[in-house]
């Protein structure tokens, strides 16, 4: 897709006749895509994005326009690829983590987490019970953190600019404790197979225990500013409604589909890392409009406090990373003591540690969705394919089918309300 | 009311015993159960798994073409250069399970999915743009992260990573010559 000038305009064009037709595509390439009426010119193309405010990074929309209704609506994306999974085939497995973390920017954990699952369910790796409960932590405050950026752009996405100002506000303490922990305040690649980066330090506890008590009364303050707003429900009721089955149909999965009223968590469908042991209920919403997906993912803000507050007071003593020294490299400290110490140190940090040629697919619930990654190895220290099946790319599919026959202003809330973050879909 | 719910059934006999010519093999691996089919059956294969009693493998999750391109020859023991896994999902067993299909080098080419679950669409035109495979069928067959005047599919095995096409044609040489390439 290249064009958007008509046929018939193209003497409007500036520069036409002088041999810079060739970038003016032909409205002839979008037959069968669009309606035929926008082929004679009856309705309007308008190309949206990427670089729209409101698109939430680098989303490209074609859109059809009978006046101001939208007849077709034409996702397009890549403008982010980065090659990622390209990348992570020349790489040993303990180095593609910190790649994973570039895709969901918004959520770097989950990315981790699920890279590393797929790698300890390769490798049959362990992971010991504290190093599951920190991760338990990490994944519910970026899940915090994720929500909270969504809600701020979608809140100002449709006018409503404080609402942003204060989400930030209390992303930023979250992303000072993740700088507790690994150092970075986004890219952290705290994950690492076999367990976490290291231990928890001292001053972490006590910060997220203040944290998780100013944080109910927050989360009270936007449902003032949103909720019960007769101007934020006049913009999402009835909005973008998906039903069910069309959900399930169009691969939807997370807040988005669960607002649609459909029981699925993989946290409670299949727990991982231990989230079957933490009592939480998954928020359902009933009419699948933009309304409801944004009131699933409040009530979700309020499930990860409590899942957290269960995981805080059941951290087990114990190592925070799996023993096995075929696949972690020992500490420091053991270096110097023992020689096999240093010839795991050397063999894992020069060469890595080698995988079977067999497959596995993992999925985790990712603040958007669902979130699997394919991996084959191929007997060596490099994988043969790493794939990250995104929810981000699977909602900007189902962009199109949502938008038809709302106005131009809808299409911002619906793209808001899927809750999209291109380097997740381009990855 | 009362729902009657029929109990779980094993996707493997049930296979054999409806399409008895399409499964080729079956492989568990960590829990994770793998059925290798034609490629030409595939999509009876795969509305038999959505629509059976018992099965009901209703969403789609994933569809993840692997090549298993050797550059000293051979597939690494597998019978055809690409394979596509389709990962279904039951949400009402609550299970997973693998579909998976070998394609030829010379010719990837299967039938289109979309017509099971519209959720193919965009994961069967990005196994197209990044590795080549053909869907017969596909309403809107496109790449979808690479430009489409892209030469090459990205993610092949033989595909080298660090070098770059050039976007711009205009200074490409003056670009070249400035830019380090990565030596094989």
């Amino acid at each position: 897709m290249s064009f958007i000038v008509p046929e018939k305009d193209r003497s409007l064009t500036p520069g036409s006749g002088d041999g810079l037709e060739s970038w003016v595509g032909s409205v002839e390439e979008l037959r069968g895509l669009v309606s035929d009426r926008a082929l004679t010119g009856e309705t309007l193309l308008l190309n949206m994005g990427p670089h729209h405010p409101s698109t939430h990074g680098v989303l490209r929309l074609l859109l059809e326009l009978d006046g101001e209704e939208v007849v077709t609506c034409l996702p397009d994306i890549g403008f982010l690829h980065t090659g990622i999974e390209k990348n992570i085939e020349s790489k040993t497995y303990e180095k593609a983590v910190t790649l994973t973390d570039r895709m969901d920017y918004l959520s770097p954990m989950s990315n981790n987490m699920v890279f590393c699952s797929a790698v300890e369910k390769l490798v049959g790796l362990d992971v010991p019970p504290r190093a599951q409960v920190i991760r338990v932590i990490c994944l519910e405050l970026s899940r915090i953190a994720s929500h909270l950026v969504w809600l701020g752009t979608h809140a100002l996405d449709m006018g409503a600019m404080s609402v942003f100002l204060y989400c930030f506000r209390e992303r930023e303490k979250i992303l000072d404790m993740f700088e507790m922990l690994s150092g970075q305040r986004m890219m952290g690649s705290y994950f690492r197979p076999g367990g976490v980066w290291r231990d928890l330090p001292a001053d972490f506890l006590p910060t997220l225990e203040a944290f998780l008590d100013d944080f109910p009364r927050r989360v009270d303050d936007y449902e003032k500013l949103l909720t019960n707003n007769p101007l934020w429900i006049d913009r999402t009721q009835g909005i973008g409604i998906v039903e069910p089955e069309e959900a399930l149909a169009l691969g939807m999965t997370g807040p988005t589909l669960r607002g649609s009223g459909v029981n699925w968590d993989i946290r409670k469908a299949m727990p991982y890392s231990g989230y079957d042991q933490y009592d939480f209920d998954v928020p359902l919403g009933e009419h699948g409009d933009v309304y409801d997906r944004f009131y699933v993912r409040i009530l979700e803000l309020r499930e990860s406090m409590r899942i957290i507050r269960q995981a805080m007071k059941a951290i087990p003593g114990g190592p925070f990373r799996s023993e096995n020294r075929k696949f972690v490299p020992p500490p420091r400290a053991e270096l110097g003591r023992s020689m096999e110490a240093v010839i795991h140190h050397f063999k894992l940090w020069t060469e890595g540690f080698s995988v079977p040629d067999e497959e596995v697919y993992v999925a985790i619930e990712s603040p958007r969705g669902e979130i699997g990654c394919y991996l084959h190895g191929t007997g060596g220290n490099k994988p043969r394919r790493v794939r990250f099946k995104t929810p981000s790319f699977m909602h900007i599919s189902a962009l199109g089918k949502l938008c038809q026959g709302h106005m131009i202003a809808d299409v911002v809330a619906i793209i808001g309300s899927v809750d999209i973050v291109l380097g997740d879909s381009d990855r | 009311m009362s729902i009657k719910i029929a109990k779980a059934a094993d996707p493997v006999e049930s296979l054999r015993a409806a399409l008895p010519d399409a499964l080729l093999d079956t492989k568990t691996f960590r829990d994770e159960l793998t059925l290798i089919v034609k490629p030409e059956s595939i999509i009876s294969v795969l509305r038999h798994l959505r629509d059976t009693p018992g099965l009901l493998y209703n969403f789609l999750s994933d569809i993840s073409p692997v090549d298993y391109y050797n550059p000293q020859g051979g597939y690494d023991g597998r019978p055809e250069r690409f394979a596509l896994s389709y990962h279904l999902y039951s949400m009402l067993y609550n299970r997973r399970i693998r579909v998976k299909v070998f394609l030829p080098e010379d010719d990837p080419r299967l039938p289109s999915a979309t017509s099971v679950w519209p959720a193919a669409n965009w994961l069967e035109r990005e196994a197209y743009d990044m590795m080549g495979i053909v869907f017969d069928g596909h309403p809107d067959l496109r790449r979808v992260l690479m430009p489409q005047d892209w030469n090459g599919h990205p993610h092949r095995r033989d595909y080298p990573l660090g070098y770059e096409q050039p976007m711009f044609s205009f200074n490409v040489e003056e670009i070249a010559k400035h830019k380090p390439f990565a030596k094989e």
